[in-house]
């Protein structure tokens, strides 16, 4: 089966031109810093700025719709968990209470409760798109060179990008032992009860487990074959240096992350209140 | 240094060089000694377990350096002695092409891959752009720089990895078993790009194979025949050929030396008989139409009752694109079929559908006059047995008797008719003296049977083997096809999936060839070998009995391999 999602596919814009390294960078420092502040104009701010970065990439809407909503239904239903398990904690933030609409017990919705999940709503809609920008433009090729650049032993490095390279011929493996197994009668569908069912999937666990060891047997004699791992540095086909758009970027995200530090913190707590 | 009467330099020698594997009881090389000159083209042939991927491991540095053990006499590359070369060094001496065109694509796209030498000997990124196109174009991969190997044939995979070894300037080019997983087309292309890349480089070839008619189709230099760790021949084509030590030695011969020999004809070198055009026919003409004549006519086979049909099958994925378009045919009672045609044909899509793992977009799938539209996998799979290509995928016990009884014990079956029909479907695949036996214990071959009496062991009337002889050399190969001959006259349908051949000649009853999802041909295989057309679109090459009846002026070619292939059967069943 050729599936092809959240893969990257090769296109040209100014963030497929970003190098790898400068693209992870962004990502990990824009994560931690929309994950720390719960402040309401920071994440407005970043959210607009992820809307502009996602429309000059010019990926395709196909290439991530699945993804996408898969990643809103857990949204949902982490919306509805917070509620269920923790109706007033915006009142426990903001200390202050604003009834809207009782519903029962101490189920009441408060103005506080909706600000407060407005932020945490905020928080995924900031992540999510620079995440899935991400993954779908940065050529894995090119995302081990960079990775080796900013530091990382190129062996690990390389080992992103061959998982990358034999994760399909695994899932096909593992779809052909499953298929041989079910032929057998094993089942492995929510017919069968859970533990019957766990047992059967530890079963076909086994063939695919010493499938693998065999393979890896064969790439990594083909590698060594090779020449790989031998010298303590290697050069990159797909490697690209650092431009005047990566320096860019790289400036543009630690100056977000340390202004938004400042505005985070800077009274003392990491919520921006409205209430008071 | 070494050097040959006319001159030429040693790049390979081994004198009195014996190895034993750690983990092995005996040495699998003993006092081999054998030099390669510079620029030859040699072949190494021999059965499984002879140690002939041991001399490859040996030359590569696989072996002592990946697969550790003892050695004893000298070997040297160049004029240095091997163990004491890294494989990294050796890796700038000679490029390796293994048997698995999957496992050693190592790169992300083609282009990747064939730059892959070159970054771990730090070449500047500008030089390899360059030098991955030039080495592209010398192997014709270069339109498709880009793609992923999930896109490519095993042949393409193959010529890349050839790319990937020609970039740095080697001296010897090694290929492991480079037909093992090729369809007989890509096969032929394979065989004629090793030669073409020879003759232009001029560098040392060594090819281990097993299947000699086919690396025969280009020239060689030399044949090494290796039996038992031991070098039983050094010699050239025409004087192996003319011997009698392939078929001592469990190596098949060119079929139409075969073919030459049951007509009583003497081969001898100066026929030229390393390949069938350039073979001097002349004294042969004679008796090779005498022996014709005597033959009886070859018969059709008579049709059966249908236990299986197929009618107007199609089938797409989500995405629409359809992988098989009407496809209708039928399996006969106790018949043995071949469905043969090149990768992403449709083929293995076609058994998943029978055995119920993807459904039909359209068409319905008969069996015994029953629609099998509404039967689970598992209901299934009592009436259809699926064998896949690789044993490990179907095995998850650690004894026999345990993997064998496994589909019996979830179907609820009491233990004591478990034990009864185990033991029967053990002694039927000939493997009841091991039925106590760990199944790690097991050779290739015998893991094979041990999935295939599992399946057998649920009373399928119908089997479906996907490559049965895959990497199995010609006597297994005919071990294993005598076997489903036995479960045939039984009264076991049988369905062979597979790109071998000779198994498509010499067993199956009729041929389906698969062409864009589509049924092309449904034929004798004789038959289905005689258009070139159809030969062409599913990959397949024509068989050398063929063209030497045209060569002998044989008005009925066809006929003629009909009747080869019965005396053929005949003389095996001895």
């Amino acid at each position: 089966m050729k599936v092809k999602m959240l893969a990257y596919t090769h296109q040209d814009s100014s963030i497929h031109r970003l190098s790898g390294a400068a693209k992870l960078i962004f990502f990990v420092l824009w994560s931690v810093t929309a994950m720390i502040t719960f402040d309401t104009r920071i994440l407005i701010a970043m959210l607009v700025c992820g809307i502009v970065f996602f429309r000059l990439s010019k990926v395709h809407y196909r290439d991530y719709a699945f993804v996408l909503y898969l990643i809103l239904f857990f949204f949902l239903l982490n919306h509805l968990a917070i509620f269920l398990f923790s109706p007033l904690e915006g009142v426990k933030i903001y200390g202050t209470r604003h009834d809207l609409l009782p519903i029962i017990g101490r189920y009441v919705v408060t103005s506080e409760q909706l600000f407060y999940q407005l932020n945490i709503a905020l928080k995924y809609l900031t992540v999510i798109p620079i995440a899935l920008l991400f993954i779908l433009t940065t050529d894995p090729g090119e995302f081990a060179a960079s990775l080796n650049r900013i530091g990382v032993s190129y062996r690990v490095a390389y080992s992103v990008s061959i998982a990358l390279r034999y994760i399909p011929d695994i899932q096909r493996d593992f779809q052909n032992i499953s298929f041989s197994a079910q032929a057998r009668g094993i089942d492995i569908s929510k017919k069968e009860k859970l533990f019957k069912r766990i047992k059967n999937v530890i079963g076909i666990l086994m063939p695919l487990i010493l499938t693998s060891v065999a393979r890896i047997e064969t790439i990594s004699a083909a590698m060594e074959l090779r020449g790989f791992g031998y010298k303590s540095k290697r050069t990159w086909y797909r490697g690209r240096p650092f431009g005047a758009g990566d320096i860019a970027a790289i400036a543009f995200i630690v100056l977000l992350a340390i202004g938004s530090a400042w505005l985070t913190f800077h009274d003392g707590s990491r919520f921006y209140n409205p209430f008071q | 240094m070494n050097i040959s009467s006319e001159g030429k330099r040693a790049v390979l020698s081994f004198q009195d060089f014996s190895f034993q594997y750690r983990s092995q009881a005996e040495p699998t090389l003993q006092h081999i000694s054998l030099t390669i000159y510079e620029g030859e083209k040699v072949l190494i042939v021999g059965p499984s377990g002879s140690g002939k991927s041991t001399i490859a491991h040996c030359i590569n540095g696989l072996v002592p350096h990946f697969y550790p053990g003892e050695q004893s006499g000298s070997a040297t590359i160049l004029g240095k002695e091997l163990s004491s070369l890294s494989i990294f060094e050796l890796s700038g001496m000679v490029g390796t092409v293994l048997q698995d065109p999957d496992g050693q694509f190592v790169g992300l796209t083609v282009a990747e891959d064939i730059a892959f030498k070159m970054e771990n000997d730090g070449v500047p990124q500008a030089e390899m752009a360059a030098r991955v196109a030039e080495a592209a174009r010398a192997v014709d991969i270069d339109t498709h720089l880009e793609a992923s190997p999930h896109f490519l044939s095993g042949g393409q995979k193959q010529r890349t990895t050839l790319a990937g070894v020609l970039v740095s300037d080697v001296d010897i080019l090694l290929f492991d078993e480079p037909l093992a997983n090729l369809d007989p087309l890509s096969g032929k292309t394979a065989i004629e790009l090793i030669d073409r890349i020879h003759r232009e480089t001029r560098k040392t070839v060594v090819i281990v194979e097993h299947r000699l008619e086919e690396v025969l189709h280009r020239s060689v230099d030399r044949i090494i025949v290796i039996g038992e760790g031991r070098i039983v021949a050094d010699t050239t084509p025409k004087e192996l050929l003319s011997s009698e030590l392939l078929r001592s030695m469990g190596i098949r011969e060119p079929l139409y030396l075969t073919a030459l020999k049951y007509a009583d004809c003497v081969i001898t070198p100066e026929m030229n008989p390393q390949n069938v055009a350039g073979l001097a026919i002349e004294p042969c003409i004679g008796p090779l139409r005498a022996w014709y004549d005597s033959l009886p006519a070859a018969q059709r086979p008579s049709s059966k009752q249908a236990v299986l049909e197929l009618r107007d099958i199609s089938f797409s994925y989500d995405d629409g694109k359809p992988i098989l378009r009407g496809v209708s045919f039928q399996v006969g009672e106790g018949e043995m079929i071949s469905i043969v045609g090149r990768n992403g044909a449709g083929k293995s899509t076609l058994s998943k559908l029978i055995c119920g793992f993807h459904k039909p977009t359209s068409g319905q799938i008969i069996y015994k006059g029953r629609s099998l539209d509404n039967d689970s996998i598992k209901e299934r799979a009592q009436c259809i047995g699926f064998v896949m290509q690789n044993p490990n995928h179907m095995i998850s016990k650690t004894l026999i008797f345990e993997e064998v009884a496994l589909g019996l014990r979830v179907r609820g079956v009491p233990e004591d008719e478990v034990k009864d029909r185990v033991y029967e479907a053990l002694k039927v695949c000939g493997l009841y003296p091991f039925r106590e036996w760990p199944i790690s214990a097991l050779s290739f071959g015998q893991k094979k049977r041990v999935t295939i009496a599992s399946i057998l062991v649920l009373n399928p009337e119908v089997i479906i083997l996907d490559e049965p002889t895959a990497g199995q050399d010609f006597k297994h190969y005919n071990e294993m096809m005598e076997f489903l001959l036995s479960l045939k006259a039984r009264g076991v349908s049988i369905i062979v999936i597979t790109h071998d051949m000779h198994l498509m000649l010499e067993y199956a009853e009729r041929s389906i060839v698969i062409v864009d999802g589509a049924v092309k041909a449904d034929d004798r295989p004789a038959d289905v070998l005689a258009h070139a057309d159809i030969v062409e679109a599913a990959n397949l090459t024509d068989t050398s009995v063929y063209s030497l009846a045209v060569r002998a002026g044989i008005g009925q070619p066809r006929e003629f391999v009909h009747r080869f292939i019965q005396q053929d059967r005949r003389e095996r069943a001895r």
